[in-house]
């Protein structure tokens, strides 16, 4: 898999799914291209898919949130005849490396939370009408749904057949949600995922699995009913006009550096680091919400965002050997939290909400990529706000202490914002300085007092808010014994090391997705009772059933 | 002691199973039988249900005379429970288990798949009684009426003999699969059958026997299959089945046959050489011999269709675990295993069709279709037999595989009746030419006028050359309840 896999896509480049645009309400048709499988080796049959499909889906999902305002409901469904979603493809999986199956599970998880949540957060609100079979990361779509409704035909069911089919669990939040999210019963769960063939009818209303059942005749118009009355929830105005999304300028490097307009990823291959530099607004914040609109994705938050997204999904796709992601950012701080500033004051205008709802989706994607992230607080950087969480989290972080020899620009400083202390919460839904001062939350009351104050060094480290604070005459010399030392160590158990301390505290659904479902799906994914040469996924589709070692682990 | 060759009728369900001593089960079957009565009665119009008919029942599962015949009422017959007698020593005939003692219950690992396979055996054969039911109003004679009942109470039978295996064997989820098979109903826009060609309607009398000799051939070669399953009950069940479903066939050959026949006498008679004078044939109010290629062509690819993908996942499962066999699995001389072995499979690359070896246990469907198109071609070569003794210069011919399929490699792909990959724009010029259209449809349609009376034959198809048990033609085979 050389390939180089792109996260950008717009609609007149799908091929798996459409949209239709009604109003308040948006039909969304998955139509899988059983030809337009992102890599050769297999066809996505049975509206199955992989990376490609749900990078036009999360794509989907993006535009809807930015460029449809006016949608309340978004109705998922089969454009095909007799199936909803047969789920990821098995041969795909079949033939892809571990890491891929991970990114790949990973970014689905995502992108599923991101629809999940679009109901609560901006009264856009996802339903999915299940006509045909819905099985495996079918009925994952459908769990991450506010609403699931299925016909009573007879033959259409839910299903969850990874164990007794593939031997491996469905990976995209199948198993917590059917229990966290829909309440089932843990025994009834039990019995639902070890079937191959699912529940149909009422069963499927009783046992929680969806919300409602009914007649195949009254499928159409029931639907209808329910897309009104989810649309008239949303709380963004109904003549709310959208902005566009085009396409990001940027460039790649045969050195695997990547240029964007305010993001540049440096890339040392050989020290299998890969630096990311954010630039500050070099313009003061729009002066009134019509002016964030007339920006629209050209506005500083935005397209920084988009632009890190993008930058974060490259790496973690195509430079799965970077093991080291260092964090930096370079500009005014003061300007970066005005930005942010007018962000919060303006909440209540959709746009200034979203964006800020799309840089806490953001820092949660940093929070689960699975590299060591560093934050470096250099001077001339602007880590404020918003990009003072890249700070928190990073899984350790490094600050310049005074003045450095023959570099002029301002000293390094950390500056706090309200932005810090609740609009971009981890998916555990504590901040990242609550869960950082888990243990002492005094900690956070103290630096909530110094919001505003650009905190040097001495400051940023006395508050608890940087890990190392070096002067000129250690700062090389210690960045480089860490980088070096971290490139020594067992890739898989920095992994696990750092995703463990990375989520102290309360566990959600969310975390329990992210840390226990996936944890146990990629021990599964590794084991040769699933991808052994005799292992059920290797044999799917052969005929022949996996050979497995029956001994427990 | 039970009698295993003879059917007990001390219940009200005929069978030889031993339903009597087997409580639990005869209390579901007992339980489901008001549903499918109820199901039958709202299914045949009235005045046919009252008539007399002259219909076989299995009275014995012993090949030398297992029927017999008489004047029933249709509500009245005796839906029983038959299976073939039980191979001593029975071993599983193919996949990992092969040569280990076939399975008497059924085995836990491959509960879903057996139901499975069952539960799409068993929502065929309501279905086609409910794609046939308008067909008495226009039955072009008795003798054809009572062929249609026959196949219809017999489609009802082997019903019964899939929801027993479902009741007997598979527990609770078994009796909720039973009552959807009377749920689930062709065409329904609420509940539709599970397959899609069991969802059209048969409109006609030609689209009847099309559809016997070709789909319910399709039905034979999956009960041929099942036949070979190692799981015992299921194999005898369907062992079973194919004597009945002989007829079904007969059904369809004998009446493509009498109407190819007919068309070339009256073809003889008014002196028309050139079958493709369509208007002057049409004109003798018999269906042109062009017509009955295009709906030939027709039902044969909607069959085809009806194996599955070339390559499935499924059917190597099924092979593999030994509840499915191939056609003939015993006579087959091979490992029965197939783990290393290949099976050409046609794919489509651009414009060319070619064949590529592929793991022949995935090509399980592949191979059960081709030996339907062997075994589908004995009977177009009969009804050629007909058009050349008639002096007339036509050949009916199956079409290529390739041609007009919705399933599998071929789906979409516009490909002619000789097999050679053409333009869509240009596949759609001459479908006129290759699939009945709406107007032969009407014209077909014009011709189902019924004929009620004893002995006579409506004028677009020739009389049989013998009757039913060695009854003549001119037999009363319905005694026609006309309240």
């Amino acid at each position: 898999m050389t390939k180089r896999i792109d996260f950008q896509t717009d609609p007149s480049k799908y091929r798996h799914w459409r949209v239709e645009y009604d109003g308040p309400v948006a039909h969304l048709y998955m139509d899988v291209d059983e030809k337009g499988g992102l890599f050769d080796g297999y066809e996505l049959k049975l509206n199955s898919y992989d990376l490609g499909v749900d990078i036009e889906l999360s794509d989907v999902v993006q535009r809807m949130r930015f460029e449809h305002p006016e949608v309340g409901a978004v109705v998922m469904r089969s454009g095909k005849d007799k199936v909803f979603c047969a789920g990821a493809n098995i041969r795909m999986l079949g033939g892809a490396a571990h890491a891929h199956k991970v990114n790949f599970c990973k970014f689905t998880n995502e992108t599923r939370n991101t629809y999940e949540a679009a109901g609560a957060e901006s009264g856009q609100s996802y339903i999915c009408a299940v006509r045909g079979a819905c099985a495996g990361g079918g009925y994952e779509l459908a769990l991450a749904c506010d609403h699931i409704i299925l016909t009573d035909d007879g033959s259409s069911s839910v299903a969850l057949p990874e164990v007794p089919l593939l031997a491996v669990l469905p990976g995209t939040g199948g198993l917590t949600r059917v229990t966290d999210k829909r309440k089932m019963r843990r025994d009834l769960a039990d019995v639902f995922c070890a079937m191959e063939e699912g529940v149909r009818g009422q069963r499927a209303k009783e046992w929680r699995l969806v919300d409602e059942v009914v007649k195949n005749s009254q499928f159409d118009q029931t639907v209808a009913e329910r897309a009104a009355e989810f649309a008239a929830r949303n709380n963004r105005p109904a003549n709310a006009e959208g902005i566009a999304l085009p396409p990001l300028e940027r460039s790649f490097a045969e050195d695997g550096s990547v240029s964007y307009s305010l993001v540049e990823v440096s890339m040392d291959r050989d020290a299998g680091v890969a630096t990311v530099t954010i630039k500050g607004p070099d313009t003061p914040p729009p002066a009134n919400t019509g002016e964030l609109h007339a920006q629209g994705a050209q506005g500083w938050a935005l397209r920084a965002a988009r632009e890190l997204d993008d930058a974060i999904l490259h790496l973690r796709l195509n430079e799965t050997e970077a093991g080291v992601i260092v964090l930096r950012t370079q500009g005014d701080p003061a300007a970066v939290a005005a930005h942010e500033a007018f962000l919060l004051a303006h909440r209540d205008f959709w746009l200034a909400n979203e964006i800020l709802l799309y840089w806490k989706r953001l820092l949660k994607r940093i929070d689960v990529t699975s590299r060591t992230l560093t934050a470096m607080v250099e001077h001339g950087s602007c880590f404020a706000g918003m990009l003072a969480e890249l700070i928190f989290a990073a899984d350790r972080s490094y600050m310049m202490e005074d003045e450095f020899e023959g570099d002029n620009r301002p000293t390094a400083t950390v500056t706090l914002t309200e932005g810090n202390f609740g609009p971009y919460p981890m998916g555990n839904e504590l901040t990242r300085l609550q869960t950082r001062f888990l243990g002492t939350p005094e900690a956070v009351e103290a630096a909530r007092e110094r919001i505003g104050e650009p905190l040097e060094a001495s400051d940023a480290s006395d508050l608890g808010l940087v890990t190392f604070a070096f002067d000129d005459i250690d700062w090389e010399d210690e960045i480089r014994i860490f980088l070096e030392e971290r490139a020594s160590f067992s890739p898989d158990a920095l992994t696990g090391m750092e995703a463990n301390l990375r989520f102290a505290g309360p566990e959600t659904m969310e975390t329990r997705i992210f840390g226990r479902l996936t944890a146990w799906q990629n021990w599964i994914f590794q084991r040769p009772n699933a991808v052994g040469e005799d292992g059920a996924l290797q044999r799917y589709g052969t005929g022949q059933r996996g050979a497995f070692d029956m001994r427990r682990v | 002691m039970l009698d295993l060759n003879n059917v007990s009728y001390d219940t009200m369900i005929p069978n030889n199973v031993g339903l009597s001593q087997d409580r639990r089960v005869l209390k579901a079957l007992e339980k489901w039988h008001p549903g499918y009565i109820n199901w039958w009665n709202d299914l045949i119009p009235q005045n046919f249900q009252e008539s007399l008919v002259y219909l076989r029942t299995a009275v014995s599962v012993d090949p030398k005379g297992w029927a017999k015949f008489d004047y029933v009422k249709m509500p009245e017959y005796r839906w029983g429970i038959l299976l073939a007698p039980a191979v001593e020593d029975r071993r599983i005939p193919c996949g990992e288990h092969a040569g280990q003692p076939a399975w008497q219950e059924v085995p836990g690992e491959y509960r879903a798949m057996l139901r499975r396979l069952i539960v799409i055996q068993g929502d065929t054969e309501p279905a086609s009684v409910e794609q046939q039911r308008f067909l008495g109003k226009t039955a072009p004679s008795l003798y054809d009426m009572r062929n249609l009942f026959q196949v219809n109470v017999e489609e009802g039978r082997h019903l019964w003999a899939m929801v027993y295996l479902l009741q007997k064997y598979f527990g609770r989820d078994g009796r909720e699969e039973a009552d959807g098979l009377l749920q689930r109903s062709s065409g329904s826009e609420e509940a539709p059958r599970m397959l899609g060609a069991f969802n059209e309607e048969t409109p006609d009398w030609l689209s009847f026997f099309m559809f016997t000799y070709f789909t319910d051939r399709d039905g034979k070669m999956q009960l041929e299959s099942l036949a070979q399953s190692g799981f015992d009950p299921l194999s005898r069940t369907c062992r079973f089945m194919l004597t009945e479903e002989a007829h079904h066939m007969f059904v369809g050959e004998t009446g493509v046959g009498r109407t190819i026949q007919r068309t070339c006498e009256a073809m003889n008679e008014a002196g028309i050489t050139d079958p493709y004078e369509i208007d002057k044939v049409r004109a003798l109010g018999v269906i042109d011999l062009p017509t009955i290629q295009k709906k030939l062509n027709l039902h044969y690819t909607l069959s085809l269709d009806l194996f599955g993908g070339e390559v499935s996942t499924n059917a190597a499962n099924a092979f593999n675990a030994g509840i499915k066999g191939r056609y003939m699995e015993n006579r087959i001389e091979d490992d029965h295993k197939l783990t290393g072995a290949t099976y050409p499979v046609s794919e489509v690359a651009g414009d060319v069709i070619r064949v590529a070896d592929a793991p022949a246990l995935t090509a399980i469907n592949m191979r059960l279709r081709d030996d339907y198109t062997r075994d589908a071609a004995g009977g177009v070569g009969r009804w050629n037999k007909i058009i050349s003794k008639a002096g007339i210069d036509f050949e009916l011919k199956l079409p290529h595989e390739g041609f007009h399929r919705q399933i599998g490699v071929f789906a979409g792909v516009p490909v002619t009746p000789e097999g050679r990959v053409i333009s869509a724009e240009e596949w759609e010029a001459k479908r006129a030419e290759w699939l009945p259209t709406r107007a032969d449809g009407d014209f077909i349609q014009s011709l189902m006028v019924p004929t009620f009376e004893t002995g006579k034959y409506a004028g677009w198809i020739a009389p049989p050359k013998v009757g039913i048990d060695n009854k003549p033609g001119d037999f009363e085979y319905v005694k026609l309840h006309m309240a």
